[in-house]
């Protein structure tokens, strides 16, 4: 039946991004929160997620291209990017995250450069896997 | 402390009511969540000055705040610009009125001279973000539990801390 090879295709997507170091625990507890009252509780965060964090990219990039280099407004934001990423359990994110932080703290600008081309691209990636998921779930329902 | 001559009722789940503040929008959907599946009221702020508010804690002096709400718990975020929670801690605990509300305090870090920092100043508990259901269920205790039946007054009510009279709330500078 369409139905049940949707909802395989879906826990499929599922594991993959437990499995793959995408999503952590916390995405779990997220969906523990979910119910008939709010039962796209895990989407909306994500999305909530999505247009805080794009906020936050455009942030770094514009300290990025600002002299004199201003290491601690970067580590600032990034900590704010980071602490969303943790909230959804966006792992790997939140890892590249870690680093940019790193380079941050000993003035490293190279580094912070490189690493956010990092962070972006893992944020790009896990919100095409999560929309993937999330379309896929809904349509399983 | 406000005494006042009210008959208050007793203390259910359903009308507690929790303060929670925190800068990042996702975390503020979040715990406002956690705290309604335990079945608590929340209102969510973004700012400690905006907490204050809510509180009724001016630093207008002799001001009560229209918007001033019965708060039973405040759960705040440690790092936020302008007002930390740490500080928003310290106001609380430092104003004759409301320093009997329990303050839990929120940090990604978890860093122990923080932590003591924190419980030193008055803090019921400090968590490590992210927030989960577990850590939120622990409040529980801080809201109906013994801190709680320590308040009731000899009719067995809980005293609410209320604001009739003006504030003459001395702030630490």
């Amino acid at each position: 039946m369409e139905g049940n090879k949707l909802h395989d295709q879906a826990s499929y997507l599922r594991n993959a991004l437990f499995n793959q170091g995408y999503l952590d625990e916390q995405f779990l507890q997220l969906e523990d929160l979910q119910d008939e009252a709010n039962p796209n509780f895990v989407e909306e965060v994500v999305n909530l997620f999505y247009t805080d964090s794009t906020r936050l990219i455009r942030n770094i990039e514009l300290t990025l291209d600002s002299v004199p280099w201003d290491f601690e407004k970067l580590d600032n934001i990034m900590h704010q990017f980071k602490g969303s990423s943790s909230s959804i359990g966006a792992k790997k994110v939140k890892k590249e995250c870690t680093k940019f932080q790193e380079y941050c703290k000993v003035g490293n600008l190279e580094g912070c450069m490189r690493t956010f081309q990092e962070v972006k691209q893992e944020h790009a990636t896990l919100k095409r896997k999560l929309e993937n998921y999330f379309q896929l779930a809904r349509e399983a329902r | 402390m406000a005494k006042n001559g009210d008959f208050s009722p007793p203390l259910d789940p359903h009308e507690v009511h929790v303060l929670a503040v925190d800068d990042s929008l996702v975390d503020r959907k979040v715990i406002e969540k956690l705290l309604r599946i335990i079945s608590c009221k929340v209102t969510a702020v973004d700012s400690g000055i905006r907490a204050l508010q809510i509180l009724g804690l001016n630093e207008e002096e002799g001001s009560v705040g229209y918007d001033e709400i019965k708060v039973d718990l405040v759960i705040t975020d440690y790092c936020m610009p302008g007002m930390t929670g740490y500080e928003l801690l310290k106001k609380i605990k430092g104003s004759s009125t409301f320093r009997e509300i329990p303050v839990v305090i929120m940090s990604s870090e978890n860093v122990l001279a923080r932590i003591d920092r924190c419980l030193e100043e008055g803090a019921e508990d400090f968590i490590v973000k992210p927030v989960k259901l577990c850590d939120v269920e622990r409040l529980k205790s801080y809201m109906f539990g013994e801190g709680r039946i320590q308040r009731q007054n000899a009719n067995g009510e809980f005293n609410k801390t209320k604001l009739h009279e003006t504030c003459n709330v001395s702030l630490p500078s």
